[in-house]
């Protein structure tokens, strides 16, 4: 028989289990593929257009001056999504408690 | 997925305008009906395009491959509310990342809200039904969709850009290959990761607010008895 916390937390095991694999394969590859260099796929996308010959015929409106600009953005971008899915599921979990309480 | 600004010839971005726009159209519709009537299910909507803002944003590196994307966020939404609705929560953030992030693009976005907000979608939401009709463990069905969803949707950006830029020699079929290796396979990992975390997630969601779900018509009042009681 398995153990009642193994079967009520089977799911966070699962994803631990995964998140954990894919950390050490990524750290393998890290290591015996020295020359991967980790881009992104939408770089390397722009960057085999351009390989045909082509150039972009329009510009982005306003582009962020450095890297640094651009992943403070995009921790924004999380920033806002995480914030969202906190609030809820912690309005959820109150309510829950409010009504074991009555 | 994001095809950059300007990375489309012009043509190709007014077919794939026209072709995602129907959706977007209706998409609204059943949006403002959706708030409209069945206020309940609001909170529910937020977290979903919340996951959508939060994972789409998330840049992963890809162990098997060496370079690195980001997931879609698509599939809770698509179990949830449909794949036309997606499409709307997922033309926010791409208009969101192109305007702020120059990342995508405002002449590009009918292209990259077809690949991310209908294509993808819409084939997780085939899965979801062949899943629910088989009756499979929801967690699977989750997984399933969400996953799907996510590598369908790199698989159609490579479409996009094959057939708009075929090779010289060759033509679609080689262009395809050289796209699809730079998006779909790179997915791989993180399409397994995000559907690992929406099936986690979908716990959560069941414990929280199954009323919801029994609403959607997601799950059953049995099946979420069941489900609840799986995990006591």
């Amino acid at each position: 028989m398995i153990p009642a916390v193994l079967r009520k937390y089977r799911l966070e095991i699962i994803f631990a289990v995964v998140v954990i694999v894919f950390a050490a394969l990524f750290l393998y590859e890290q290591n015996v593929q020295s020359h991967a260099k980790w881009e992104g796929s939408d770089d390397q996308g722009s960057a085999a257009i351009e390989a045909t010959g082509y150039t972009p015929w329009i510009q982005p409106l306003w582009t962020p001056p450095s890297d640094e600009v651009e992943s403070l953005l995009f921790s924004i971008q999380a920033g806002i999504g995480a914030f969202v899915i906190g609030y809820f599921f912690g309005f959820y979990r109150g309510k829950r408690e409010t009504a074991k309480l009555s | 997925m994001h095809i950059m600004e300007g990375y489309l010839p012009w043509q190709w971005c007014v077919f794939w305008y026209l072709v995602s726009a129907p959706f977007i159209i209706y998409g609204i519709y059943l949006l403002n009906k959706q708030v409209r009537e069945r206020r309940e299910t609001l909170s529910l909507l937020a977290v979903s395009g919340a996951f959508i803002f939060l994972l789409s944003s998330l840049k992963m590196p890809s162990p098997v491959v060496g370079s690195c994307s980001h997931p879609t966020g698509t599939g809770l939404s698509t179990i949830l509310f449909g794949p036309i609705i997606t499409a709307v929560l997922s033309l926010i953030v791409l208009i969101f990342q192109a305007l702020f992030m120059a990342h995508g693009g405002i002449t590009t976005l009918g292209a990259n809200v077809f690949s991310m907000g209908i294509a993808g979608p819409l084939l997780g939401y085939a899965v979801y039904r062949v899943c629910k009709a088989v009756n499979l463990n929801i967690f699977v069905t989750v997984f399933l969709v969400t996953a799907v969803a996510d590598l369908f949707t790199y698989v159609i950006t490579s479409i996009e850009l094959a057939a708009a830029f075929p090779a010289a020699h060759g033509g679609f079929m080689v262009s395809w290959m050289t796209f699809f290796a730079i998006y779909a396979i790179t997915q791989i990992p993180l399409a397994i990761l995000e559907g690992v975390l929406i099936a986690l997630v979908f716990k959560y969601i069941i414990q929280s607010r199954a009323d919801i779900l029994v609403k959607l018509g997601v799950l059953s009042q049995e099946q979420v008895t069941k489900i609840l009681g799986s995990f006591a």
